[in-house]
């Protein structure tokens, strides 16, 4: 066990946990954060995503102390329910979603990849979107609302 | 569905907890205190049904609190499809009152009405027809009329209500309001089985896109998920499955996590193995740990020759859903004779997350947080498993990750319960990903034939189709916990098997399971509930042992039939040259599938001619398009889809392009709702038909992660996919979350055959199956 620092939307937490904790556990688990979640465990299916540094990762796949002294966000950290970030707004009135399980992977993918590349044509969007499940198929109005959010983005 | 009374297990549940139902509505505002056991009286032996015995109480169902505004209990649970928002809209539309001001408390069943499992399509025609809480919201906006009408003194119809104010039509400043008649107490009164609901021409709220309650706080990451419930004190477990199907424990060498971090027990029992420890990483560590010794397991039926396997099965549980027993003359005396066989692969819900629960049992009494579908018959199924009385387990349903079926909701629940009964403290289970996909109950196998006879003018004589589908457990329902894994492994054997053949003749119509195609009459007796008009036809079905736990996944057997009986049609019109939309309409019956053929085919501007088109090529792209329809469950919403495909013959990669749903489910209550289902189940279609299918060697399931089970990737070729939704305000309700997804393989397959002459008979379409086509 260890005593490890992290800093997650804006706020500093110490945590004493087994280093080798991959940082989802310790975010659902010690931090009650409800942003992130296990769907496969395995890196395969997006849904544990949060950003760290600025990079899209997959946290199930991320041993929390390799996240110690980087800036980590979750879907929580974006924006509120009176206040979401556009990319939750354009998700929100897109009605993008159905059990909304997934869309956690969907949304925080989808913003690293237009935060970096605000250019980023469709078949870009199609590969960085290419490691990200979503078991409603609610493909067509996330794929809308992803859209949606670039252009304001590009604008 | 008409109301009746408790069964003995609402019964029991409310005797047990109508305490914490009081205090809850204490707090939330409303003072119940309605509840007498003599409104019960005389309801024993009736068991807990498909769609529960609801409750005949209006008190059960909705609440006017001291503020005016509205409480309102359901026993149909948001899965994910929009249920909890048309609910939502339902009540306010009754009442009469702004959809802002209803609080819907949904599956408790502590506090809401017994209405069994939440599937099947089958909570729009439960909940919002002339019974139940349609009925309840009708009622109690009657009764609330006749209060008024004594209070202002004026004849009921001349009255008008609006944002829960009655008034004088003639005099507005005459009113009343809810909260004033009635606020805070209780009606008292039975659910008025004359009260008439609102007409869908005077709707407004329902017949509205309401956004969805749920989404902004799942778009934000405060959405509580049965994932996320944390409960003070909670351990966290992880099972050990078996490493092969049918391997029984020989010994668990409990030392070998002796000393692991924060374990804290080690349970088994019978086969059932976990590890219960402080956090769930450290669970999960210890649950690779521990030293099980297994014994080898059983010999597996061989993936590539199993659906000769199915088909040579003896043992087998035979039925007829029709049989005019003309079948074989007629094919004898027909012009021509068509046959094939299509072959459907075992599928899994797959659900993205895999599945959780958590459960607190102590001092002999349970409190589940369940993503169950069963919530009420859990109650039953826990007591089993837990060796306890049903009236001392709670179920209450928080949401998972879409479930599509029976995934790992209910075996996960009897996880967490069997565990925290052994800790005496709550423990939270969370599946990992293959313990989810090796263990769940599939969606089913099937092999199918199909002989038909058409006479000289090209009309169709005679249908005969012949199935086999394997079965093994399924919904525990109440009474059968070894119908899932868990259950299984504890120690419960699953429902029997009942062999039966030959198969006795029908007695009675009924196309639950699609197995009856829609061009047939559908006869038995004197009853014809078909939707064709074919008389000569048989349906002879076999279900037969599974090696694999199998259970309802998304149109259960009803997409397995249709790709079956809409590839058929599609050949035959193919092979007397005639359109594969106006074949099918020459030989339909039904006015409203009629009209959703119809109504697809003219928005996807479908060009008249048969299948194949003209001037094929055997290389390079080719692009076609197909048609395919279906009444779902023979009475439970209509469904027809145009696909266009692009098929690239050099490496047999299919694309679908463009989906075209015409869907009728009768009032629509929330057209955007409607529409993301019907998106949804028709690209869940696509994925089915293109990419899923469950593997195994000799010995176990070999699909038990993404990559080993693949479905259609955010990322992947998504066709552009348009809704059109025939509104039918005078009909009854009908169930929408499935009619979409029953439609696409087999109009893709057809496509396919009209871009290439190929036809596809085994799902999924892999290009392997394409090139060897």
């Amino acid at each position: 066990m260890a005593v490890l620092n992290l800093k997650v939307n804006g706020r500093t937490h110490s945590v004493d946990v087994d280093s080798a904790t991959p940082l989802l556990y310790v975010l659902s688990d010690d931090l009650a954060l409800r942003g992130p979640k296990f769907g496969c465990g395995l890196g395969q299916c997006g849904s544990c995503t949060v950003i760290l540094g600025g990079q899209a990762v997959r946290s199930c796949q991320t041993p929390v102390s390799s996240a110690v002294g980087s800036e980590i966000t979750t879907l929580e950290g974006l924006g509120t329910i009176e206040k979401p970030h556009p990319i939750q707004k354009a998700f929100i009135d897109e009605q993008a979603m159905q059990c909304g399980f997934c869309v956690n992977g969907v949304i925080l993918t989808a913003k690293s990849l237009l935060d970096r590349n605000p250019k980023a044509s469709d078949a870009q969007i199609q590969q960085a979107m290419s490691g990200v499940l979503c078991r409603c198929h609610a493909h067509v109005r996330m794929l809308s609302a992803i859209r949606k959010y670039a252009q304001g983005v590009k604008a | 569905m008409k109301p009746r009374d408790f069964s003995p297990d609402a019964f029991a549940a409310l005797e047990a907890t109508v305490m914490s139902r009081r205090s809850f509505l204490t707090t939330s505002g409303a003072l119940i205190v309605g509840f007498n056991t003599q409104q019960r009286a005389g309801t024993q032996g009736v068991a807990p049904g498909f769609n529960g015995p609801g409750n005949n109480r209006l008190d059960a169902w909705i609440a006017i609190n001291a503020d005016g505004s509205v409480t309102a209990y359901t026993g149909k649970c948001e899965l994910g499809h929009g249920l909890f928002t048309a609910q939502t809209q339902l009540v306010a539309e009754e009442l009469c009152v702004p959809f802002n001001r209803v609080k819907l408390i949904q599956c408790d069943t502590s506090m809401t009405p017994d209405q069994g499992t939440t599937s099947g399509a089958q909570s729009h025609p439960t909940n919002f027809n002339e019974a139940n809480l349609a009925l309840a919201g009708a009622t109690a906006r009657e009764a609330l009329l006749q209060q008024a009408s004594v209070r202002l003194d004026a004849p009921v119809d001349q009255l008008s209500v609006k944002d829960g104010v009655v008034s004088l039509k003639s005099d507005a400043s005459r009113k009343v309001t809810y909260a004033e008649l009635i606020g805070g107490k209780t009606f008292g009164i039975a659910l008025n089985r004359t009260a008439k609901r609102r007409h869908p021409r005077e709707w407004t709220v329902l017949g509205k896109p309401v956004p969805r309650i749920e989404i902004p706080a799942m778009a934000t990451g405060t959405f509580e998920y049965v994932h996320n419930v944390r409960v003070p004190g909670m351990l966290h477990g992880q099972v050990v499955r078996p490493p092969v199907v049918g391997a029984t424990v020989v010994n668990v060498d409990e030392s070998s996590v002796q000393g692991s971090p924060g374990v804290v027990k080690v349970v088994i029992k019978k086969n059932f193995v976990a590890v219960v420890a402080e956090k769930p990483w450290q669970a999960l560590q210890a649950a690779n740990k521990l030293k099980v010794t297994w014994t080898p397991g059983t010999t597996l039926p061989p993936q590539a020759t199993f659906h000769d396997w199915l088909r040579n099965n003896k043992s087998t549980r035979d039925a007829f859903t029709v049989n005019s027993k003309d079948v074989d003359s007629r094919i004898g005396s027909a012009a021509k004779v068509f046959k094939a066989t299509y072959l459907y692969p075992y599928q899994m819900h797959g659900s993205i997350g895999s599945s959780c629960a958590v459960a607190d049992v102590q001092s002999g009494k349970a409190t589940l947080w369940s993503a169950t579908q069963a919530v009420y018959p859990m109650k039953n199924a826990v007591a089993s498993v837990l060796g306890i009385p049903a009236e001392n387990v709670r179920v209450m349903y928080r949401m998972g990750s879409g479930c599509y079926g029976i995934n790992g909701a209910d075996t996960v629940s009897y996880d967490a319960a069997i565990l925290s009964q052994a800790v005496g403290k709550p423990v939270r289970v969370q599946l990992t990903r293959k313990d989810e996909m090796a263990w769940e109950n599939y969606g089913v196998a099937f092999t199918i034939d199909q002989r038909a006879g058409v006479d000289a003018d090209g009309t169709i004589t005679t249908w005969d189709c012949e199935t086999w589908s394997p079965t093994l457990g399924g919904r525990p329902g109440g009474n059968n916990p070894g119908n899932v894994v868990t259950g299984f492994l504890a120690g419960f054997a699953p429902a029997p098997f009942a062999a039966r053949s030959p198969a006795p003749d029908p007695t009675s119509y009924g196309n639950g399971s699609n197995a009856v195609p829609s061009y047939v009459t559908g006869c038995v007796g004197n009853q014809c509930g078909g939707t064709g008009k074919i008389a000569s036809q048989r349906v002879l079905t076999h279900t037969v042992p599974s090696p694999f736990w199998t259970g309802p996944l998304r149109s259960p057997a009803r997409l397995q039939n249709t790709f079956a009986h809409e590839s058929f049609m599609d050949e035959i019109a193919a092979a007397i040259k005639q359109d594969p939309v106006a074949y099918r309409l020459k030989h339909l019956n039904d006015p409203r599938l009629i009209d959703v053929v119809k109504a697809a085919a003219k928005a996807a501007n479908w060009e008249t001619r048969p299948s194949p088109r003209q001037g094929l090529r055997r290389t390079g792209i080719e692009s076609g398009r197909g048609i395919s329809c279906v009444l779902y469950e023979g009475d439970n919403g209509y469904c027809s889809m145009v696909a266009e495909v692009d098929v690239n013959q050099d490496s047999g990669v299919i694309t679908v392009k463009r989906l075209v749903v015409a869907n009728d489910c009768g009032p629509v209550s929330n057209p955007d709702g409607l529409r993301n289902q019907l998106e949804g189940g028709a690209l869940h279609g696509v994925s089915r038909a293109l990419l899923e299918e469950v593997t195994w060697d000799s010995q176990k399931i070999t699909s038990f992660d993404w990559k080993t089970y693949r479905p259609l990737a955010l990322g992947a070729n998504v066709p552009k996919i348009e809704t059109v939704l025939v509104d039918r305000p005078d009909a009854e309700a009908m169930g929408a979350g499935e009619t979409a997804v029953t439609v696409v393989a087999a109009a893709i397959g057809n496509a396919v055959f009209d871009a290439t002459g190929i036809r596809l008979r085994q799902v999924p379409f892999t290009p392997e199956r394409f090139k060897a086509g």
